[in-house]
C-alpha cells in the first residue's frame, strides 16, 4: 500500500523561521528522507509555496478563479495532481477540465511548488 | 516538549496580531506593547509546560488583556492578584476567544496598527521606526543600528512619534473601505521604504540594515494575507521577495555591491524567486498593472535569467514604458535607458537620457549612465567629463570605485582626445 504523509503546520510560524532555523529542520527532515530512499520506501516529495501563492478553482458552470486557497473546511482532500504548466493560465484551464470531468462540486487548488524531488520510483 | 525555537517563532509571527487587538482595547501604543510583553513572559512558562495552545494570537490577546486589567485594578485598589496558576488556567476561555477572532476581526487590527505606525503625519523615518519597533518587535538597538543613529536618539525618535500619535487623536475604529484603501497605499509605502533603506546599504552597513530586509518582507507577506487578491499588494510582496533572494550574491565578502551583472546566479535563492515570480504572475492576472507590480515585473525579468546574456531587455524596455507611464519620473526613464541601449543601441539611449540633464544634475546615476552611453558611442572626451562628475557625486566609496574603473580604462586606452571637461 502506498501512503501519502501530509504536512500540516501554522504558515505564520514557519514563515518566520530564520534562515538559520529553516536550514536546520530541512537538515532534520532531509535525514529521514535519506534513510527512506535506502530502502527504496520514498515517493515523490514536494514542498509547496505558501497559500499566497495559491490560486483556486472553484467547480461549477461557470467556475470561478480565486486568489487564495478557498476550499471550505468541510471539503476534505481528496488528492492532487502534479502537472507541469508553462504559466498560471496554463494551471487554471487544466484545472477547470478536470472539474468538468469531475462534474461534483467543490474545488481544485493551484499550489506552485517550491522543490520537488521524484524518489526511489516505489511501486 | 515544546521547541523553544517553535514557541520563539509562534511569538513573532502573532505580534502584530495581538499587538493590533491589545490596541483596539487600550487605545494606547504603550500599554499594548507592555501588556504583550507580559503576555509573552507568561507564554514561555505556560506553553513549554503545557504545550502550545490551538490559536496562539488569541491566547496572548487574552493573557495580555487580563494582565493589563489586573495591573489596573491593582493600582486602583490595592486588591490582591489571583493565584499564578489561576490566571495560567484558560483553557475553556481560549477556545471561546478563539471562537470570536475571525480572520476579519485580525485584519482590521492588524491594519489599524501598521496604520497607526504608518500614520501620514509621521515622517517616513519615524514611520519605519515605529513599525520595527512595535509591529516587527526588533530591539530599540536594532533600530538604531539600522539607521547609524544613537540608541539614545532612537529611542527618542520613537517616543516622538508615539507622542505625535497621540496628539493626532487617531480614530480606532473599523477603517470603512475607502480609507482602508488609502491606508493600505500608505502601509504598502512604508514597507517598501523600509526594504529600500536597507538594500540601498553598501560597504560595512550592509550586515547592519539586513533585518530591514527581513522585516520588510515579513510585513508584505502579513499585508498580502489580509488582502490576498490586490495586484499591487501582490506586486510589492513578489517584488521584494525577488530582490531579496539576490542578497547572497550582492554583496561580496568586503562588503561591496556586486553589480547584477556580476553576481554569482547559483547564490540566488530559488524558492524566494520562485515565490515572488508566483506572485508577480497571479498580480498580472488581475490586469490592473500599478508601478509594484512593474516593477516586480522587471525584477522577475532579471531573476528568470540564467545567465545575463538570457535577459530579454526588450521585455524589459516595454515593462518599464507601462511604469513611465503609470508615474513618471527621470530616474524611470534613465533606468529604461539601460534597457534602451541593449535593444536598440547607445545612440537612441543618450536621446533618451540627455533631456533628463536639468533633474538629474546631482544625480550619481545619470553621469554614470551617460558616461557608459558616450564610451560605447566613442565620444571618450565627453565620456570622461561624465564619469569625473559621476565620480564627485558619488555616495560611497564602492560607488566612487566603480567609476573609476571606468575612467581608468578610458585613460589608458589612450585616445589622445581633450581633456577640457576635466573637474
Amino acid at each position: 500500500m502506498l501512503y501519502a504523509i501530509l504536512c500540516y503546520d501554522s504558515e505564520e510560524v514557519v514563515g518566520s523561521w530564520s534562515q538559520d532555523q529553516e536550514a536546520t529542520t530541512m537538515a532534520r527532515l532531509a535525514a529521514v528522507q535519506q534513510k527512506l530512499a535506502e530502502k527504496k520506501q520514498l515517493g515523490p516529495v514536494a514542498r509547496l509555496l505558501p497559500t499566497t501563492a495559491a490560486t483556486t478553482v472553484r467547480k461549477g458552470a461557470k467556475p470561478l478563479v480565486l486568489d487564495g486557497p478557498f476550499a471550505e473546511t468541510k471539503e476534505q482532500l481528496l488528492g492532487f495532481y502534479v502537472v507541469d504548466c508553462a504559466s498560471l493560465d496554463e494551471a487554471i484551464e487544466v484545472a477547470r477540465e478536470l472539474g468538468k470531468a469531475s462534474g461534483s462540486e467543490g474545488a481544485y487548488e493551484i499550489r506552485p511548488i517550491a522543490t520537488f524531488k521524484p524518489g526511489t520510483g516505489v511501486a | 516538549m515544546t521547541d523553544m525555537a517553535w514557541i520563539d517563532a509562534a511569538l513573532t509571527s502573532a505580534r502584530p496580531q495581538a499587538i493590533g487587538a491589545l490596541l483596539r482595547y487600550f487605545h494606547d501604543l504603550d500599554a499594548a506593547e507592555e501588556a504583550y510583553q507580559e503576555a509573552c513572559l507568561r507564554a514561555l512558562k505556560n506553553w513549554s509546560r503545557n504545550g502550545p495552545p490551538r490559536d496562539v494570537a488569541a491566547w496572548l490577546i487574552f493573557v495580555g488583556r487580563n494582565v493589563a486589567i489586573d495591573a489596573a485594578r491593582r493600582r486602583g485598589r490595592q486588591k490582591e492578584l489571583p493565584d499564578e496558576d489561576v490566571l495560567s488556567d484558560l483553557g475553556d476561555v481560549e477556545e471561546e476567544m478563539a471562537e470570536r477572532l475571525d480572520g476579519a476581526d485580525y485584519r482590521d487590527d492588524i491594519l489599524r496598527l501598521l496604520f497607526v505606525c504608518c500614520h501620514p503625519e509621521l515622517p517616513a523615518t519615524q514611520q519605519i521606526a515605529l513599525a520595527l519597533r512595535v509591529v516587527c518587535g526588533l530591539s530599540v538597538q536594532q533600530i538604531a543600528r539600522a539607521f547609524f543613529v544613537t540608541e539614545s536618539a532612537m529611542e527618542q525618535r520613537i517616543t516622538r512619534a508615539k507622542a505625535r500619535i497621540g496628539a493626532a487623536n487617531v480614530p480606532f475604529e473599523a477603517p470603512g473601505p475607502r480609507e482602508r484603501e488609502e491606508r493600505l497605499e500608505a502601509v504598502a509605502a512604508a514597507i517598501y521604504l523600509m526594504f529600500n533603506e536597507g538594500y540601498s546599504a553598501t560597504g560595512e552597513h550592509v550586515r547592519a540594515r539586513a533585518p530591514l530586509l527581513d522585516e520588510a518582507v515579513r510585513l508584505a507577506r502579513l499585508l498580502l494575507r489580509l488582502f490576498p487578491g490586490e495586484p499591487e499588494v501582490l506586486g510589492l510582496t513578489g517584488l521584494l521577495l525577488v530582490q531579496h533572494a539576490r542578497t547572497a550574491a550582492r554583496v561580496a565578502p568586503d562588503g561591496t555591491i556586486v553589480l547584477l551583472e556580476d553576481q554569482d546566479r547559483t547564490l540566488w535563492n530559488r524558492t524566494m524567486i520562485l515565490e515572488g515570480l508566483a506572485l508577480i504572475e497571479k498580480a498580472l492576472r488581475h490586469e490592473r498593472p500599478g508601478p509594484y507590480q512593474m516593477q516586480a515585473a522587471i525584477a522577475s525579468m532579471h531573476a528568470r535569467a540564467k545567465r545575463i546574456e538570457d535577459t530579454d531587455w526588450a521585455e524589459i524596455d516595454r515593462l518599464y514604458s507601462v511604469l513611465e507611464s503609470l508615474q513618471p519620473s527621470p530616474v524611470i526613464t534613465l533606468n529604461r535607458a539601460v534597457a534602451v541601449a541593449k535593444v536598440r543601441g547607445a545612440e537612441a539611449a543618450l536621446a533618451l537620457v540627455e533631456p533628463l540633464a536639468s533633474h538629474l544634475s546631482n544625480y550619481f546615476y545619470f553621469f554614470g549612465v551617460k558616461g557608459s552611453l558616450l564610451m560605447q558611442l566613442g565620444r571618450d572626451a565627453e565620456a570622461r567629463a561624465a564619469f569625473r562628475r559621476a565620480i564627485a557625486l558619488a555616495n560611497t566609496v564602492q560607488e566612487a570605485a566603480h567609476i573609476r574603473t571606468h575612467l581608468d580604462r578610458l585613460i589608458k586606452d589612450g585616445t589622445t582626445g581633450d581633456v577640457q571637461g576635466s573637474k
